[in-house]
């Protein structure tokens, strides 16, 4: 190893401050939709009612973490059918390995909560500093009234925008008009206020001041992207053989790149996509929105900096034309996550509609494994949970079936039946006796099989079980 | 973004170090708030080891400004818990005991509080199924067997003022006297045989027929004349499957020879008059409870 003559270099250098000048074109007109659908779908949804009847929440929308339900429209998750969640984030992050291979970093581009509110962040801003340059101006003229003004003016909206940010997220988790009212009041419980604190904090900061630095410094996404992304991934590139060597216009002998500097001023991550494909990029496609007005003023044709896979790039590069979009989305790669995806999607359907209303299920007490009464009959105990996922209240009764003479009892009734709750589970002691002498009290172990019946809807579900007997193994 | 491997002026910038003639090092600079983050976790290690219990000294650790301790937390969470049971326990207390069962709230209540009393207490000699030692003196308090009563008021009595213990004057007391200072070897073994022949078992007809006259003479004024034992002395059913020192020939006549006598303490002393009411409907919902008449 050997040491250049040179100074020594900093490891930490103060940010870049990036201005991204306004933008207009058919991916900026995209990414308005987009912004405004997700943010929709994120501050309403907790405000959507739905009808459950009196025992239920009537929030359509709704993580109950005190009473452990989960609802979301018609459907109502218990913690025992968590397996739902595992199935919808199974697909989520199988989705995302289908858009990464044929699109890229669409997800950081369009969708992305960072992208998103830093996105509605700079609109802000725009709106009250003005653009590019009369932000590039007010960034370094010296602290005076007016920039002072103008200052608060776009950190009071900024802060509005992230208390009605980290305000939207409490209302997932219980009453929302409830909530709201004890939070105006002050009678809401502290966590509300933590949460609404922690989350504004964090959306002021990261939308207003940090924005690219978490896509670069603190994000793993793009890591792990990049590992994702194969050869015909369509990605946001910068057809460099077609725009090098970059020159004013009407340079003799340069491309068609007029090194405008239009795809750097627009670029929310301050970055020059001419370099290449580089961590930083999200793929947002402004640049290629502003390079095609360029163009289009020039006179050139749209695309010098465009969506394009590496293949086309090899092609283009010979003189062959790029090959049809659909061709580099539909492939087996592609085909293979879309399959695994709808898959998971159906399965979780299918499973989610032949869910059983009735829900029981038998522990077998093993401690004692029997116990032996005074008559000399033999006596097991199950411990039965039997959860009622209706509406309103509900009678199961129980009983068993098996080739032994068994009489089923449960604890503290005479009757074979027991009252659940709407919403509810309920645990009952059952006891299974055989007689004295009987097969099943001599043998080690008897099959046996318990069967609830719902007494309104006369639907029925069993489990199978063992009876232990005085018997050796 | 700060300054990534960008080329400028023609010049990617790197840290200046080369290996193998040409490999150079790119140079990505951090953003200098992350130093800073970097120094203000530092502080705020120090401050924190200053604010909250940290250095370990010879007999406990430096107690931190704040005062904060892991003790008095749980001291704050139990009497938490305590104050928000106060309602349902004085209920507990206030019900009457045959009532408790028919109250969903209180009953769930009772049971649920009566299992974690009873793990704590009962479980060591009744075992932690309350199955309690087969054959050893321990009795299994899931069957319909009870020596004292199995209704919820003589369970009731009985955890509260426990059997034959010196520490409470209102303890059950019985006891076995020794036959073998009373009987012959002969007529203890002819007893025995009659006792086996009680339950149904396997005995010696000859040697039975002869212990019958003997058992009504000795055993009878406590066991019944059937055997059928007598719950306010606390005399076992010897007609069942059940024995509480194990049915066989030589545990029959062991039993003649020197009784054992079973001692449960008393628990007014350990546990609430509420504790003492859970853990009494907690064992009587095990699988054997009566019904009081």
């Amino acid at each position: 190893m050997s040491t250049a003559d040179t100074p020594e270099p900093q490891l930490y250098a103060a940010r870049e401050p990036v201005f991204p000048r306004r933008v207009s074109g058919a991916f900026r007109n995209l990414k308005w939709w987009i912004m405004g659908i997700t943010l929709g779908i994120y501050y309403i949804t907790p405000w959507i009612r739905w009808d459950r009847g009196p025992n239920l929440p009537d929030q359509a929308v709704l993580v109950d973490l005190a009473n452990r339900r989960f609802f979301f429209f018609m459907v109502e998750i218990w913690p025992h059918e968590f397996y739902f969640v595992a199935g919808l984030l199974i697909m989520a992050g199988l989705g995302l390995f289908l858009f990464t291979s044929a699109l890229g970093r669409v997800w950081c581009g369009y969708a992305c909560p960072q992208t998103v509110w830093t996105d509605l962040y700079i609109l802000v801003e725009r709106w009250i500093e003005g653009d590019r340059n009369a932000r590039v101006r007010l960034w370094h003229q010296k602290w005076d009234a007016r920039k002072t003004r103008l200052r608060l003016t776009k950190w009071a909206v900024w802060l509005l925008i992230a208390v009605a940010t980290g305000g939207a997220w409490v209302f997932y988790f219980t009453d929302a008009p409830t909530l709201l009212r004890d939070l105006v009041t002050f009678n809401a419980h502290p966590v509300a206020y933590t949460t609404i604190g922690v989350l504004t904090a964090t959306t002021f900061l990261f939308g207003g001041f940090f924005r690219e630095q978490i896509c670069i410094y603190a994000c793993p996404w793009p890591r792990v992207q990049a590992a994702m992304m194969d050869e015909e991934t369509i990605t946001v590139a910068y057809r460099d053989w077609r725009g090098e060597p970059r020159g004013k216009l009407g340079t003799e002998g340069a491309g068609d790149c007029i090194d405008c500097k239009a795809c750097v001023n627009v670029c929310p991550m301050g970055i020059d996509i001419r370099n290449g494909q580089q961590l930083a990029c999200i793929t947002c496609a402004l640049c290629i929105d502003a390079c095609d007005d360029v163009m289009a003023k020039i006179g050139k044709p749209r695309g010098l900096v465009d969506y394009i896979a590496l293949s086309d790039e090899t092609r283009e590069r010979q003189g062959l034309a790029a090959r049809n979009i659909w061709k580099h989305i539909f492939r087996p790669r592609t085909l293979l996550y879309t399959t695994l995806y709808s898959a998971v999607g159906i399965a979780l359907v299918v499973a989610l509609f032949l869910r059983q209303e009735i829900d029981m299920t038998v522990a077998p007490v093993r401690n004692p494994t029997f116990v032996t009464l005074s008559d000399g009959s033999i006596r097991n105990t199950y411990d039965v949970r039997l959860r009622n996922m209706n509406l309103d209240d509900r009678r199961f009764h129980l009983s068993l079936t098996s080739d032994a003479l068994l009489r089923i009892q449960l604890e503290g009734t005479d009757e074979l039946v027991v009252d659940v709750p709407a919403n509810e589970m309920v645990l009952q002691r059952v006891y299974v006796v055989a007689p004295p002498g009987a097969p099943a009290a001599e043998a080690h172990r008897t099959e046996l099989r318990l069967w609830v019946e719902d007494l309104q809807s006369t639907d029925r579900a069993y489990r199978d079980t063992t009876f232990n007997g005085k018997g050796e193994q | 973004m700060s300054s990534p491997n960008t080329p400028k002026d023609g010049q990617v910038e790197t840290t200046g170090h080369v290996w193998d003639e040409d490999l150079e090092e790119f140079n990505n600079p951090l953003p200098r708030w992350w130093l800073w983050t970097f120094y203000l976790t530092i502080i705020w290690g120090v401050a924190y080891t200053i604010a909250y219990p940290a250095w370990p000294l010879i007999s406990q650790a430096t107690p931190g400004l704040l005062g904060y301790s892991t003790r008095a937390e749980v001291a704050t969470e139990i009497t938490r818990v305590e104050t928000a049971n106060a309602s349902i326990e004085q209920r507990l207390v206030d019900a009457e005991l045959t009532a408790i069962a028919t109250d969903p709230e209180l009953n769930q209540f009772a049971l649920n509080a009566g299992a974690a009393v009873f793990r704590t207490n009962c479980s060591q000699c009744h075992g932690a199924g309350a199955a309690g030692v087969q054959a050893s003196g321990y009795p299994n308090l899931l069957d319909d067997d009870w020596l004292w009563g199995g209704d919820i008021e003589a369970i009731h009595t009985t955890v509260s003022h426990g059997i034959r213990n010196d520490l409470d004057p209102d303890a059950r007391f019985s006891e076995m006297p020794a036959f073998a200072d009373v009987l012959s070897e002969e007529e203890i073994a002819q007893t025995a045989d009659y006792v086996l022949s009680l339950s149904g078992q396997e005995h010696d007809a000859a040697l039975a027929a002869a212990g019958e006259t003997l058992f009504l003479d000795n055993c009878a004024s406590c066991h019944g004349d059937a055997g059928e034992g007598m719950r306010d002395l606390g005399a076992p059913n010897l007609g069942d499957a059940i024995w509480l020192y194990g049915g066989s020939r030589e545990a029959i006549t062991s039993q003649i020879v020197a009784p054992r006598n079973g001692v449960m303490p008393p628990w007014t002393q350990r546990l609430t008059e509420a504790e003492i009411r859970a853990v009494a409907t907690y064992v009587h919902g095990l699988g054997g409870g009566e019904t009081l008449e």
